[in-house]
């Protein structure tokens, strides 16, 4: 099961929100297939369910109904914990703010998976001191986000998805925050990846930087709709 | 996540929040403060006071009149003179007695006076009884001179400081009230006793007293076994001596022991007392440090959001904030054993004060309990954060 080509496998996803009497269907029975060193982009316009389906695949939230397989794992029914355990493993996060810890500096902010998924001292410090050189950081290891330009914190945090080295790069609008120069950059350091064998699902409404992927999706009113 | 990084971490946050953290910590370490200065107080009165009472001996009874406790001593007093008569013959043996015909009086030499003195009417066997009373000048009365009912008297270093600075004394006249009596012997010092000046005293023949104070009654008559061993034996003699002519609820006797233990209790009670106002301010240091906690919490709901997000279990998040909120509370725990330890030193020096292990200890784990109790809701609430809604949040 583990050795299975595909890295992510949905079926009939659906996600209800109850909320005051009225109910809210985010998905409605979303069928999805990534195989592993894909590149997939995820489009949509706002309120199309793409951020609850982010959270799905990225297993901040769970499906109401539906089974979700990751890496040959049955992931529908995880707690939080499980969860916590899975991502911690197998998703490595871009999100579009960053979202990079202001009173840490770039090299703590990576190490930060490694500390939870348990690795040694020493060892986390020299793979993230690797990563970061590896993306063009090594002279801002003590830099604080807020001593760094938008693009240089775009890349700790790519570096910081690439600590626990998942299989899965999940990333939410990674260029939203960018100007154009550094987003192309960032487009690169994801285009390498998935070239050096990680498997890349975007997240994005923004028609160019999606038409980048190996493929499209389009998610409207909560269901999928091939382009 | 270990315990020794989760430190790490809240010693980071700690210090990233300078003043904050001061504050929140300053109630812990006022209340910490006040239980070791306050305990150490308490404990310092009550080992004073026993030491003071132990000094009287282990061989020492104390025959009071009424109830022990009572007021009834007060309104009637039945034990007399003839009643420690009977003791002393009784207890010829294994025992030494001496009344006590107690008055308040003033003393005058030539124009000096000395007011609010204590006269004592005793024995002379009271240098043997009472151990405090130590000769520093001349001799005690003899038991000649006590039964012929001599106007002889030995005074305290009060009286004589007062009288005859630098002087010798003995043969020198003064008036206890109305009568003269003639100087025959100084005190050592002995010192105060709960604020009272016990060297501002004459002693007198106890029958010359009985005859100038028109009274038979005594106001306690001590005794003193000649050996430990034979106290049981001395308490028996005296209870078939006195119950003989008066009942058992018109005198009580009390040893040394029975008084430090009656004390204790007593001083044990103040302690708790003080260390219980202490605990009051402690609470609502603690308050403090909840309150704090539930701040930072919510300002640091994106970063508990991401943390989830990267792989944070809702216990790494409990520990984080728990230990963050322990760390908080001992450093002020650890300021306040500091700062209490420094004055309880400094208050034994003009006063009675003795810092104990068990203050300290209790001290350190009010705070660290503190830390843990009022830590934990704030903790649980981070950890119960849904990781979506947490990086939402602006």
């Amino acid at each position: 099961m583990k050795k299975n080509d595909e890295i992510i496998k949905m079926v009939g996803i659906t996600k209800k929100y109850d909320s005051l009497d009225v109910e809210t269907i985010a998905l409605s029975g979303i069928n999805l297939s990534v195989k592993r060193g894909d590149f997939l982009a995820i489009t949509g316009r706002s309120g199309s369910g793409k951020s609850t389906l982010m959270h799905i695949i990225g297993l901040l939230d769970i499906p109401t109904s539906g089974t979700y397989i990751l890496n040959g794992t049955d992931v529908s029914k995880f707690g939080e914990d499980e969860a916590a355990f899975q991502r911690n493993k197998e998703i490595g996060f871009v999100f579009q703010q960053f979202n990079l810890l202001p009173k840490l500096n770039a090299l703590e902010n990576v190490i930060l998976p490694a500390i939870y998924a348990g690795m040694e001292k020493k060892a986390r410090t020299e793979k993230a001191n690797m990563l970061l050189t590896m993306l063009g950081l090594g002279g801002h290891l003590n830099k604080r986000p807020n001593q760094m330009s938008g693009g240089q914190q775009q890349r700790v945090a790519i570096a910081r998805a690439l600590m626990n080295d998942p299989e899965l790069i999940l990333a939410d609008e990674p260029t939203g925050n960018l100007d154009t120069h550094s987003g192309d950059d960032v487009m690169r350091t994801l285009k390498q990846l998935n070239k050096e064998g990680k498997t890349v699902v975007l997240i994005t409404h923004e028609h160019d930087i999606a038409s980048q992927a190996k493929k499209i999706l389009h998610l409207e009113d909560g269901a999928l709709v091939s382009k | 996540m270990n315990t020794e990084e989760l430190i790490t971490l809240s010693l980071r946050a700690i210090w990233g929040n300078k003043l904050r953290s001061f504050l929140t910590t300053l109630g812990i370490t006022i209340g910490v403060f006040a239980i070791i200065v306050l305990v150490s107080i308490g404990s310092g009165l009550q080992s004073y006071i026993t030491n003071q009472i132990s000094s009287l001996g282990s061989n020492v009874i104390f025959v009071t009149p009424g109830e022990s406790g009572g007021i009834g001593a007060l309104l009637s007093n039945k034990l007399s003179l003839q009643d420690w008569k009977n003791i002393q013959r009784k207890t010829l043996l294994t025992a030494k007695s001496t009344p006590e015909i107690r008055q308040l009086e003033t003393l005058k030499y030539k124009t000096l006076r000395s007011k609010g003195a204590f006269v004592f009417g005793v024995s002379s066997s009271y240098p043997e009884v009472v151990t405090t009373a130590k000769m520093a000048q001349g001799n005690f009365f003899t038991a000649g001179q006590e039964q012929s009912g001599s106007n002889v008297t030995v005074i305290g270093q009060s009286v004589y400081n007062k009288f005859f600075p630098g002087q010798a004394a003995i043969g020198k006249r003064i008036f206890v009230g109305n009568k003269l009596y003639t100087v025959i012997g100084v005190f050592a010092k002995i010192g105060t006793f709960a604020g009272v000046d016990a060297d501002n005293i004459a002693v007198i023949p106890v029958e010359t007293a009985s005859i100038q104070y028109g009274t038979t009654s005594v106001s306690r008559i001590d005794v003193a076994a000649n050996n430990p061993d034979l106290l049981p034996i001395v308490i028996r003699q005296i209870n078939q001596t006195l119950l003989r002519r008066i009942s058992s609820d018109d005198y009580s006797i009390q040893t040394a022991d029975s008084l430090v233990s009656t004390i204790s209790s007593i001083t044990n009670v103040l302690s708790l007392a003080l260390g219980g106002i202490a605990g009051i301010s402690l609470l609502v240091g603690g308050i403090g440090v909840a309150n704090i906690m539930l701040v930072s919490v919510t300002e640091r709901t994106r970063e508990i959001g991401l943390r989830k997000a990267l792989g944070a279990k809702r216990n790494d998040i409990l520990k984080q904030f728990l230990i963050e909120a322990v760390t908080l509370s001992v450093t002020g725990g650890v300021i306040g054993i500091m700062l209490g330890m420094l004055v309880s030193v400094i208050i034994a020096i003009l006063l009675v004060s003795t810092v104990t292990i068990w203050s300290v200890a209790l001290a350190f784990g009010f705070s660290v309990a503190v830390g843990v109790i009022f830590g934990m809701a704030p903790a649980i609430r981070a950890s119960k954060l849904n990781p979506i809604d947490a990086l939402r949040y602006e």
